[in-house]
């Protein structure tokens, strides 16, 4: 059973990946990249794994899908199609795609992946401990270091957004 | 107009004839009105705008709908009476709950309709900067539950509901889930989306039949959904009040609904006492107001928690 539910994943998973690519009409091909996004936590949640399932699920499908149809809605009308691309470019694409996929073929063959039989999921709380423990295998450094980065992108947008006005008040007083 | 009304006097003609005893008090009988609205909506022409995206405006309805229904699997109605008891209930129902808006703005922008484009921005915006508040607001109540899995939120609240626990902070964080909820599930006062008096009727305004009743389904049964984590999260779900009921298990589906029951009652209240906010008003209460006053409310809640201030019997 979880076979066939595994290679039907696995066939929506390449029949939209590659209909997201090859599909002139823009809001489509996203459409396409977030049901390839809903599939791959589809396997997350064969294998058990419900956390990574939802943050998919959260992130991708809910968050980064939204941002996309977003900028699509304010760019992009609904009789424009994106145009062919030449046939220069289109061999220079294939080449640089082909052994993109021979790189990681060869990785994936070449590691020597072990089997486990373990029926026992992760829970929120191992993770939990896992993310915020000094200890050996604990994570607290990567997670603070990346909860500095979000700080100083959020910062950023904010100046971005408000540029204008910012340099306005500090030219005030000369 | 006209083959509209026929064919509700066929379906008249058609309940009249398979029970003759009711059809004369059929205006009044609530149950049958339903049957009949359902059948009309089937029965009617699905049209549709001439150069929409014909395939994204097909799709969008059941994005929506699919979304509310996939929620619905992960609730306590009773002990037994759970479908999907996964263990993080809580993150997988804001998990899914986020994937709706994305039928909402589909359907807006594929119509080709200025109307419907112009509500289903207005709906991005609102969907995207409310879950934050849905988000944090439960995020306070795990704090004192420990656990994101359903079943062990239900358990933990054995020794008195959430809402008495955190006693404060939950109060607020109670208040803020509401206000939040409102929003999210597009209800007024917040419903910019589908603002009658400027925008026809939001993103759904060229769909018709079964697919605009996919949409208005679906605000149904994500209202309930607000209603029923509110009941999970709060109110004990299907815990009896002082646990009268505690030795007739079956009574937690009553309990469940009666909860999750006055709580729509209570959003379809607001309804018909506010009116509809600008849309930076809606922002502005959400950034301004509600999410400061969330993130410190988390952080009461978890001196509260680590001081052992909370109420349990």
């Amino acid at each position: 059973m979880e076979r066939i539910i595994f290679y039907c994943l696995g066939a929506v998973i390449i029949a939209f990946g590659i209909a997201s690519v090859t599909s002139r009409k823009m809001l489509r091909s996203v459409i396409y990249l977030s049901f390839v996004l809903v599939s791959i936590a589809g396997i997350f949640f064969l294998i058990d794994y419900n956390f990574l399932a939802a943050i998919q699920l959260t992130v991708y499908a809910g968050g980064i899908v939204v941002l996309i149809i977003f900028s699509v809605l304010l760019v992009h009308h609904i009789e424009m199609e994106l145009e062919m691309a030449k046939a220069t470019k289109k061999i220079v694409t294939a080449i640089a795609c082909l052994i993109g996929l021979g790189v990681f073929l060869t990785a994936i063959y070449s590691y020597d992946f072990n089997v486990i039989n373990m029926a026992l999921t992760t829970t929120t709380a191992d993770i939990g401990t896992g993310l915020l423990s000094y200890e050996a295998g604990g994570f607290i450094l990567p997670f603070e270091l990346i909860s500095v980065l979000l700080l100083a992108a959020m910062i950023g947008a904010i100046v971005i957004a408000k540029g204008k006005k910012l340099t306005e008040k500090d030219n005030q007083p000369q | 107009m006209n083959s509209a009304l026929s064919i509700t006097k066929n379906i008249h003609d058609w309940l009249f004839s398979i029970m003759p005893e009711a059809a004369a008090s059929i205006a009044e009988m609530v149950l049958i009105a339903l049957v009949y609205d359902a059948i009309k909506l089937l029965s009617k022409e699905l049209t549709g705008t001439t150069r929409a995206d014909k395939f994204l405006y097909n799709l969008a309805p059941y994005f929506v709908i699919i979304s509310s229904l996939m929620a619905l699997s992960v609730f306590p109605f009773t002990k037994e009476f759970q479908a999907f008891d996964i263990n993080i209930g809580l993150f997988f129902l804001i998990a899914v709950s986020s994937i709706g808006v994305i039928g909402i703005l589909l359907g807006g922008w594929s119509s080709n309709n200025k109307f419907a484009m112009i509500g289903a921005m207005r709906s991005g915006v609102q969907t995207i900067s409310y879950e934050l508040s849905i988000g944090l607001s439960l995020l306070t109540m795990v704090l004192l539950t420990g656990s994101l899995q359903l079943s062990e939120i239900v358990e933990v609240q054995k020794s008195g509901w959430l809402i008495v626990q955190g006693h404060i902070p939950a109060i607020i964080a109670f208040m803020i889930y509401m206000i939040a909820g409102t929003a999210e599930t597009n209800r007024a006062p917040f419903d910019m989306v589908e603002a009658e008096s400027e925008l026809g009727a939001g993103f759904h305004t060229e769909y018709s039949g079964m697919k605009f009743a996919y949409f208005f389904l679906a605000e149904f049964i994500n209202m309930f959904i607000i209603a029923a984590i509110a009941t999970t999260v709060f109110f004990g779900a299907w815990l009896s009040p002082f646990g009268i009921t505690e030795s007739i298990p079956m009574l937690g589906v009553f309990w469940f609904l009666l909860k999750a029951l006055i709580l729509v009652f209570l959003m379809m209240w607001f309804r018909w006492t506010f009116p509809r906010l600008r849309i930076d008003q809606l922002l502005t209460l959400e950034w301004k107001y509600l999410l400061p006053l969330n993130l410190a409310n988390i952080v009461i809640m978890a001196l509260l928690v680590w001081l052992n201030l909370t109420i349990s019997f």
